[in-house]
Protein backbone atom coordinates (compact mmCIF):
# COMPACT_ATOMS: atom_id res chain seq x y z
CA UNK A 1 0.00 0.00 0.00
CA UNK A 2 3.14 2.44 1.21
CA UNK A 3 4.65 1.07 -1.99
CA UNK A 4 1.94 1.80 -4.15
CA UNK A 5 1.60 5.65 -3.08
CA UNK A 6 5.42 6.27 -3.20
CA UNK A 7 5.85 5.22 -6.68
CA UNK A 8 2.64 7.26 -8.14
CA UNK A 9 4.35 9.92 -5.93
CA UNK A 10 7.95 9.53 -7.54
CA UNK A 11 6.38 9.03 -10.55
CA UNK A 12 5.14 12.70 -11.25
CA UNK A 13 7.92 13.84 -9.93
CA UNK A 14 9.63 11.94 -13.14
CA UNK A 15 7.28 12.60 -15.71
CA UNK A 16 6.61 15.91 -14.36
CA UNK A 17 9.65 17.26 -13.90
CA UNK A 18 10.85 15.52 -17.50
CA UNK A 19 7.70 18.06 -19.24
CA UNK A 20 9.22 20.88 -17.11
CA UNK A 21 12.47 20.19 -18.44
CA UNK A 22 11.90 20.19 -22.14
CA UNK A 23 9.46 23.02 -22.33
CA UNK A 24 10.98 25.81 -20.02
CA UNK A 25 12.22 28.49 -22.03
CA UNK A 26 15.27 29.50 -19.39
CA UNK A 27 17.86 26.70 -19.33
CA UNK A 28 18.35 27.30 -15.34
CA UNK A 29 14.57 26.14 -15.01
CA UNK A 30 15.63 23.27 -16.90
CA UNK A 31 18.44 22.34 -14.72
CA UNK A 32 16.58 22.23 -12.19
CA UNK A 33 13.33 20.66 -13.08
CA UNK A 34 15.88 18.26 -13.81
CA UNK A 35 17.17 18.05 -11.06
CA UNK A 36 13.56 17.15 -9.29
CA UNK A 37 13.33 14.61 -11.98
CA UNK A 38 16.44 12.34 -11.59
CA UNK A 39 15.22 12.67 -7.48
CA UNK A 40 12.01 11.23 -8.61
CA UNK A 41 14.28 8.36 -10.16
CA UNK A 42 16.42 7.85 -7.53
CA UNK A 43 13.77 7.04 -5.83
CA UNK A 44 12.64 4.89 -7.42
CA UNK A 45 15.68 2.53 -7.67
CA UNK A 46 15.09 2.47 -3.64
CA UNK A 47 11.73 1.32 -4.50
CA UNK A 48 13.75 -1.78 -6.75
CA UNK A 49 15.99 -2.30 -3.58
CA UNK A 50 18.95 -0.95 -5.58
CA UNK A 51 20.42 0.93 -2.50
CA UNK A 52 23.96 1.16 -3.64
CA UNK A 53 22.29 2.90 -7.31
CA UNK A 54 20.43 5.05 -5.13
CA UNK A 55 23.51 6.86 -3.68
CA UNK A 56 25.13 6.93 -6.65
CA UNK A 57 22.33 8.52 -8.69
CA UNK A 58 21.75 11.03 -5.78
CA UNK A 59 26.21 11.75 -6.12
CA UNK A 60 26.86 11.46 -9.05
CA UNK A 61 24.41 12.41 -11.62
CA UNK A 62 22.37 15.01 -8.97
CA UNK A 63 25.76 16.26 -7.29
CA UNK A 64 28.35 16.07 -10.34
CA UNK A 65 26.53 16.25 -13.65
CA UNK A 66 23.86 18.73 -12.79
CA UNK A 67 26.61 20.70 -11.31
CA UNK A 68 28.46 20.55 -14.00
CA UNK A 69 25.37 21.67 -16.22
CA UNK A 70 24.98 25.28 -14.36
CA UNK A 71 28.22 25.74 -14.32
CA UNK A 72 28.10 25.65 -17.96
CA UNK A 73 24.78 27.29 -18.02
CA UNK A 74 26.56 29.82 -16.06
CA UNK A 75 30.06 30.38 -18.41
CA UNK A 76 27.88 30.42 -21.47
CA UNK A 77 25.80 33.64 -22.06
CA UNK A 78 22.06 32.44 -22.41
CA UNK A 79 20.06 35.29 -22.13
CA UNK A 80 19.82 35.91 -25.39
CA UNK A 81 19.08 32.62 -26.55
CA UNK A 82 16.21 32.22 -23.75
CA UNK A 83 15.02 35.42 -25.65
CA UNK A 84 14.51 33.61 -29.19
CA UNK A 85 12.32 31.16 -30.11
CA UNK A 86 12.65 27.90 -28.27
CA UNK A 87 11.34 24.83 -31.00
CA UNK A 88 12.60 24.62 -34.18
CA UNK A 89 9.67 23.59 -36.31
CA UNK A 90 9.96 19.62 -36.11
CA UNK A 91 7.07 18.47 -34.44
CA UNK A 92 5.42 16.04 -37.17
CA UNK A 93 8.79 14.38 -36.80
CA UNK A 94 8.86 14.10 -32.82
CA UNK A 95 4.75 12.85 -33.15
CA UNK A 96 5.72 10.34 -35.46
CA UNK A 97 8.32 9.11 -33.39
CA UNK A 98 6.24 9.47 -30.30
CA UNK A 99 3.59 7.48 -32.28
CA UNK A 100 5.90 4.32 -33.84
CA UNK A 101 7.58 3.61 -30.22
CA UNK A 102 4.62 3.73 -28.64
CA UNK A 103 2.67 1.65 -31.04
CA UNK A 104 5.64 -0.83 -30.79
CA UNK A 105 6.18 -0.68 -27.14
CA UNK A 106 2.04 -1.33 -26.52
CA UNK A 107 2.32 -4.08 -28.92
CA UNK A 108 5.10 -5.55 -27.10
CA UNK A 109 3.17 -5.40 -23.75
CA UNK A 110 0.38 -7.11 -25.26
CA UNK A 111 2.31 -9.79 -26.43
CA UNK A 112 4.38 -10.50 -23.28
CA UNK A 113 1.78 -9.77 -20.79
CA UNK A 114 1.74 -13.42 -19.64
CA UNK A 115 5.15 -12.88 -18.95
CA UNK A 116 5.01 -9.95 -16.27
CA UNK A 117 2.01 -11.74 -14.10
CA UNK A 118 4.51 -12.90 -11.70
CA UNK A 119 5.87 -9.91 -10.86
CA UNK A 120 5.04 -9.29 -7.23
CA UNK A 121 7.45 -6.32 -6.86
CA UNK A 122 7.91 -7.13 -3.40
CA UNK A 123 8.92 -10.34 -3.29
CA UNK A 124 12.79 -9.34 -3.38
CA UNK A 125 13.92 -9.22 0.33
CA UNK A 126 13.48 -12.97 0.57
CA UNK A 127 16.40 -13.85 -1.74
CA UNK A 128 19.03 -11.16 -0.61
CA UNK A 129 21.45 -12.94 1.77
CA UNK A 130 23.78 -10.42 1.38
CA UNK A 131 23.96 -6.69 1.47
CA UNK A 132 22.84 -4.78 -2.49
CA UNK A 133 26.04 -3.09 -2.46
CA UNK A 134 28.28 -6.39 -1.37
CA UNK A 135 26.10 -8.30 -4.48
CA UNK A 136 27.70 -5.06 -6.81
CA UNK A 137 31.14 -5.73 -5.74
CA UNK A 138 31.49 -9.32 -6.10
CA UNK A 139 30.05 -9.28 -9.87
CA UNK A 140 31.30 -6.17 -10.76
CA UNK A 141 35.27 -6.73 -9.77
CA UNK A 142 35.14 -10.66 -10.96
CA UNK A 143 32.47 -11.14 -13.72
CA UNK A 144 32.75 -7.81 -14.96
CA UNK A 145 36.47 -6.73 -14.34
CA UNK A 146 37.42 -6.17 -17.99
CA UNK A 147 34.46 -3.81 -18.80
CA UNK A 148 35.07 -1.89 -15.84
CA UNK A 149 38.92 -1.37 -16.33
CA UNK A 150 37.37 -0.33 -20.06
CA UNK A 151 35.15 2.11 -18.45
CA UNK A 152 38.14 3.96 -16.39
CA UNK A 153 39.90 4.27 -19.99
CA UNK A 154 36.90 5.87 -21.40
CA UNK A 155 36.83 7.97 -18.54
CA UNK A 156 40.49 9.21 -18.99
CA UNK A 157 40.10 9.70 -22.30
CA UNK A 158 36.69 12.10 -21.87
CA UNK A 159 39.07 13.65 -18.71
CA UNK A 160 41.32 14.63 -21.51
CA UNK A 161 39.06 15.53 -24.12
CA UNK A 162 37.03 17.87 -22.74
CA UNK A 163 40.26 19.96 -21.09
CA UNK A 164 41.46 19.83 -24.85
CA UNK A 165 38.30 21.21 -25.90
CA UNK A 166 37.97 23.96 -23.23
CA UNK A 167 41.37 25.17 -24.16
CA UNK A 168 41.63 28.40 -25.75
CA UNK A 169 44.16 27.38 -28.77
CA UNK A 170 43.46 24.31 -29.71
CA UNK B 1 -5.76 -0.22 -5.51
CA UNK B 2 -3.84 -2.69 -7.71
CA UNK B 3 -0.09 -3.28 -6.52
CA UNK B 4 3.11 -2.69 -8.48
CA UNK B 5 4.45 -4.57 -11.19
CA UNK B 6 7.10 -4.45 -13.25
CA UNK B 7 4.67 -3.35 -15.83
CA UNK B 8 4.06 -0.03 -14.37
CA UNK B 9 8.00 1.00 -14.19
CA UNK B 10 8.19 -0.17 -17.85
CA UNK B 11 5.78 2.22 -18.72
CA UNK B 12 6.47 5.03 -16.81
CA UNK B 13 10.32 4.52 -18.50
CA UNK B 14 8.70 4.55 -21.78
CA UNK B 15 7.18 7.68 -20.85
CA UNK B 16 10.36 9.65 -20.10
CA UNK B 17 12.09 7.81 -23.35
CA UNK B 18 9.46 9.68 -25.43
CA UNK B 19 9.96 13.02 -23.29
CA UNK B 20 13.15 12.82 -23.78
CA UNK B 21 13.08 12.07 -27.55
CA UNK B 22 10.62 14.85 -27.85
CA UNK B 23 13.40 17.12 -26.07
CA UNK B 24 15.91 16.17 -28.51
CA UNK B 25 14.02 16.49 -31.59
CA UNK B 26 12.08 19.88 -31.28
CA UNK B 27 14.50 22.25 -28.91
CA UNK B 28 16.89 24.80 -30.31
CA UNK B 29 19.05 24.84 -27.09
CA UNK B 30 22.10 22.95 -27.26
CA UNK B 31 21.83 22.70 -23.68
CA UNK B 32 18.65 21.21 -22.92
CA UNK B 33 19.07 18.87 -25.66
CA UNK B 34 22.08 17.40 -23.90
CA UNK B 35 19.57 17.62 -20.72
CA UNK B 36 16.73 15.51 -22.60
CA UNK B 37 19.75 12.85 -23.49
CA UNK B 38 20.12 12.78 -20.10
CA UNK B 39 16.51 12.10 -19.28
CA UNK B 40 16.98 9.23 -22.07
CA UNK B 41 19.64 7.39 -20.35
CA UNK B 42 17.49 7.79 -16.77
CA UNK B 43 14.32 5.93 -18.51
CA UNK B 44 17.13 3.04 -19.91
CA UNK B 45 18.41 3.08 -16.16
CA UNK B 46 15.00 2.54 -14.55
CA UNK B 47 14.58 -0.15 -17.22
CA UNK B 48 17.63 -2.26 -16.42
CA UNK B 49 16.60 -2.22 -12.79
CA UNK B 50 13.21 -3.21 -12.96
CA UNK B 51 14.30 -6.37 -15.00
CA UNK B 52 17.16 -6.93 -12.66
CA UNK B 53 14.47 -6.74 -9.86
CA UNK B 54 12.22 -8.64 -11.80
CA UNK B 55 14.32 -11.47 -12.25
CA UNK B 56 16.33 -10.90 -9.17
CA UNK B 57 19.59 -10.88 -11.15
CA UNK B 58 22.44 -8.70 -10.04
CA UNK B 59 23.88 -7.93 -13.61
CA UNK B 60 21.27 -5.48 -14.60
CA UNK B 61 22.39 -3.01 -11.85
CA UNK B 62 26.01 -3.70 -12.97
CA UNK B 63 24.89 -2.37 -16.54
CA UNK B 64 23.05 0.63 -14.83
CA UNK B 65 26.30 1.28 -13.86
CA UNK B 66 28.14 1.64 -16.84
CA UNK B 67 25.20 3.55 -18.29
CA UNK B 68 25.79 5.89 -15.64
CA UNK B 69 29.64 5.96 -16.58
CA UNK B 70 28.79 6.45 -20.01
CA UNK B 71 26.79 9.44 -19.16
CA UNK B 72 28.98 11.02 -17.33
CA UNK B 73 31.67 10.61 -20.17
CA UNK B 74 28.91 12.15 -23.08
CA UNK B 75 28.43 15.27 -20.49
CA UNK B 76 31.99 16.15 -20.12
CA UNK B 77 32.73 15.92 -23.73
CA UNK B 78 29.25 17.45 -24.85
CA UNK B 79 29.78 19.81 -22.64
CA UNK B 80 33.41 20.91 -23.70
CA UNK B 81 32.60 21.17 -27.37
CA UNK B 82 29.39 23.25 -26.28
CA UNK B 83 32.26 25.98 -24.77
CA UNK B 84 34.26 25.67 -27.69
CA UNK B 85 31.31 26.05 -29.83
CA UNK B 86 30.15 29.24 -28.28
CA UNK B 87 33.56 30.80 -28.26
CA UNK B 88 33.97 30.45 -31.77
CA UNK B 89 30.56 31.18 -33.17
CA UNK B 90 28.70 32.86 -30.36
CA UNK B 91 25.60 30.79 -30.14
CA UNK B 92 24.19 28.23 -28.52
CA UNK B 93 21.06 27.24 -30.87
CA UNK B 94 21.08 24.24 -32.44
CA UNK B 95 20.15 25.23 -36.29
CA UNK B 96 22.34 28.34 -36.38
CA UNK B 97 25.59 26.05 -36.26
CA UNK B 98 25.28 25.07 -40.06
CA UNK B 99 29.46 25.46 -40.74
CA UNK B 100 28.72 21.53 -43.04
CA UNK B 101 26.08 22.96 -44.86
CA UNK B 102 26.26 22.92 -48.61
Amino acid sequence: MLDTIFFYLFALLVVGGGILTITRSSAVHSAICLIGSLVGVAGLYLLLHAEFLFAVQIVLYIGGIMVLFLFVIMLVNLDEAARERQFNGQWWLALACVVVVGLQIAWFMRKGAGAFKLAPAAAAAASAAKGNTEAIADALFSEYLLPFEIASVLLLVAVVGSVVMAKKRI
Amino acid sequence: MHPITTVHYLVLSVALLLIGTIGVLTRRNIVIVLMSIELILNAVNINLIAFSHHLQNINGQIFAIFVITDAVAEAAVGLGILIALFRNKETVLADQIDLLRW
